[in-house]
């Protein structure tokens, strides 16, 4: 055995998956079981206790999926990471774990929709009040931390607008406060950016997008440091005797694994919202090419980028890389490797010429979803953020006329040409001015 | 020698065979039960209780003090050590008398005298880390988690 620290692309392809020791395998097997037979009767009751590892029922763990934990965790820098059936399930599991009715979250408003209504409607419902502060506002996101709040949320990059949060002053906000960061690092995927480097304590991710990157998948992931003091009373859900697991006090039983055997043990197993094996499986392999894609990903959307800003049809480009961008410093700062390869144009003419736009193009696929190798569009005020009224979605940095897009890995040439196409279609020719 | 790295951890785990657990609790709830039950039930060590408050913990007779361990049993191949800090460095002196080859400070028990003590004495000394968690890293367990053992290798394991 050898102690070197190996690089993210060996880890992308190796973290996780030695070769099987019972058949030798190189793959790692698809362990399509729901659960698994004891060894006798005192090894049951270990593995019940939480005092042995091992697997009991595929709804709390198994090894396929245990395989993809384990490389997100080292991919991310992490102590252990949980996986879930989607990335909202993931960041509910991590709310579940740390907050109960009568507690308060505070969050970046420049973040996903999904993720606003299930804050605003389905947690307040549960008795969890959230505070919505613009991200690059610190003086207001400190100001919002009350002594019932339990974490503070943001994005790496926003989705859809592409606000870059700063990192290392949201976790000097969260830990003056004594409050985790919790940091969905969906948009970047670990290769851009490892939100923990800056101070992170929990990265979310819907591994649907970049980590899968075929499209394939629904499925999401919570990786944890393992360095955030949860002792001292301000999390009694991990400090105090659990009702839920024989009043084991997951701190003192678990110390720094507290938190991820508690998202574990007792969130994923009461919530039932596990990753399938299949889908781990699938995402294992995704992510053996995960540097390859990026690297092609970002040179892609940067070519797009600068293809819209020099065409007349288009009013703006909000593209995390160009210097005229408000978060083009901290993109440079956090993004060195590229700023990703999502973000949003408008179109001359608003909503009805967003919409000619999208019917005429033949290679970019119209559907809601990012991070695929296939190059994908969709008109967020019509789509992902129609939940939201005109004010809220002004506020997570959408507007009526912007067009999102995720920019694959096919032929450049192709893309821009597609483009080109449906930028003539949708915005008619302007007239030449009177000699 | 303080053992620093992931493979010297490993090969004293390789090399030992018994353990003298000192504070080893028989309370279910406590993290030294944990740790204890978890060493038995694996069967790959003798794992002993130390503790002159109990008698024996799931049927394994415990011992009064690694003095009286030692008597017994001759030298444990490891102590492991669930005690406060400030409490250690007499025990360590045990040990070194025990004829322990190892001694294994767990989580947050970190005296710079005892380890000093111990490392001259020429034990093999681990600090501040969980033995079952060590153990769980080099046989699979805490891969079973999704827990980052931080192991890479193409090599079958036997």
């Amino acid at each position: 055995m050898q102690d070197r620290r190996f690089g993210f692309a060996t880890r992308a392809i190796h973290a996780g998956t030695p070769p099987d020791p019972v058949t030798g395998s190189r793959v790692m097997p698809l362990y399509q079981t729901a659960a698994y037979v004891f060894g006798s009767t005192e090894q049951a009751a270990e593995l019940f206790q939480l005092r042995s590892y091992g697997h009991i029922y595929s709804r709390i763990s198994n090894p396929t999926v245990a395989a993809f934990e384990e490389r997100m965790a080292s991919l991310e820098g992490g102590l252990g990471a949980v996986a879930f059936s989607s990335g909202l399930a993931a960041q509910l599991g991590v709310v579940l774990a740390l907050a109960q009715n009568g507690d308060h979250l505070v969050c970046s408003q420049n973040i996903y929709g999904g993720t606003v209504t299930q804050f605003t409607v389905l947690l307040k419902r549960l008795g969890i009040e959230t505070t919505f502060v613009p991200a690059d506002d610190h003086a207001a996101i400190a100001a919002a931390i009350k002594p019932q709040t339990k974490l503070l949320f943001a994005e790496t990059i926003g989705n859809p607008g592409g606000t870059v949060a700063d990192l290392d002053a949201l976790s000097a906000i969260a830990h003056t406060a004594g409050i985790p960061l919790v940091v969905d690092n969906t948009f970047a995927s670990p290769y851009l950016c490892r939100p923990m480097e800056h101070g992170a304590d929990i990265v979310t991710h819907s591994a649907t997008k970049f980590i899968s990157g075929h499209g394939t998948v629904i499925g999401g992931v919570a990786i944890e440091s393992g360095t955030f003091p949860w002792e001292g009373g301000r999390f009694p859900l991990l400090s105090q005797p659990s009702p839920g697991y024989h009043d084991k006090v997951f701190t003192e039983t678990f110390g720094e694994y507290a938190f991820l055997m508690r998202l574990r043990a007792e969130v994923l197993r009461d919530v039932g919202a596990q990753m399938s094996p299949m889908d781990a499986w699938l995402l294992l392999l995704g992510l053996e090419t995960l540097p390859i894609r990026m690297d092609g990903h970002v040179r892609n959307a940067r070519a797009v980028a600068e293809f819209l800003a020099k065409r007349p049809e288009v009013e703006w480009v909000s593209y995390p890389g160009f210097a005229s961008h408000p978060q083009h410093e901290l993109a440079q700062k956090y993004l060195p490797r590229g700023a990703g390869s999502i973000f949003t144009f408008g179109i001359r003419g608003g909503r009805e010429a967003g919409r000619a736009f999208i019917d005429a193009l033949e290679l970019w696929s119209h559907l809601a979803n990012v991070g695929d190798m296939k190059s994908l569009v969709i008109h967020p005020a019509s789509t992902t953020h129609s939940q939201l009224g005109d004010d809220e979605m002004r506020k997570a940095g959408v507007a009526p006329e912007s067009i999102r897009l995720s920019v694959g890995l096919e032929d450049v040439e192709d893309l821009t040409w597609d483009l080109d196409n449906a930028l003539k279609a949708a915005v008619p020719a302007p007239e030449k001015a009177p000699a | 020698m303080i053992l620093r790295t992931p493979s010297e951890r490993n090969a004293l785990l390789e090399r030992s065979k018994t353990v003298a657990m000192v504070g080893a609790s028989a309370n279910p709830l406590r993290p030294s039960y944990t740790v204890f039950s978890y060493l038995r039930t694996q069967g790959r060590f003798e794992v002993t209780p130390v503790n002159p408050t109990i008698a024996s913990i799931d049927g394994v007779r415990a011992y009064p003090s690694l003095g009286a361990y030692a008597a017994e049993r001759g030298a444990p191949d490891i102590v492991d050590v669930f005690r406060r800090p400030s409490e250690v460095v007499e025990l360590t002196r045990e040990a070194i008398a025990a004829g322990a080859k190892a001694i294994w400070f767990q989580y947050g028990v970190i005296n710079q005298e005892a380890t000093e003590l111990a490392d001259k004495a020429g034990l093999d000394v681990v600090v501040d880390r969980c033995i079952k968690v060590e153990s769980a890293r080099f046989n699979g367990g805490l891969a079973t988690n999704g827990l980052n053992s931080g192991l890479i290798s193409s090599r079958r394991r036997t």
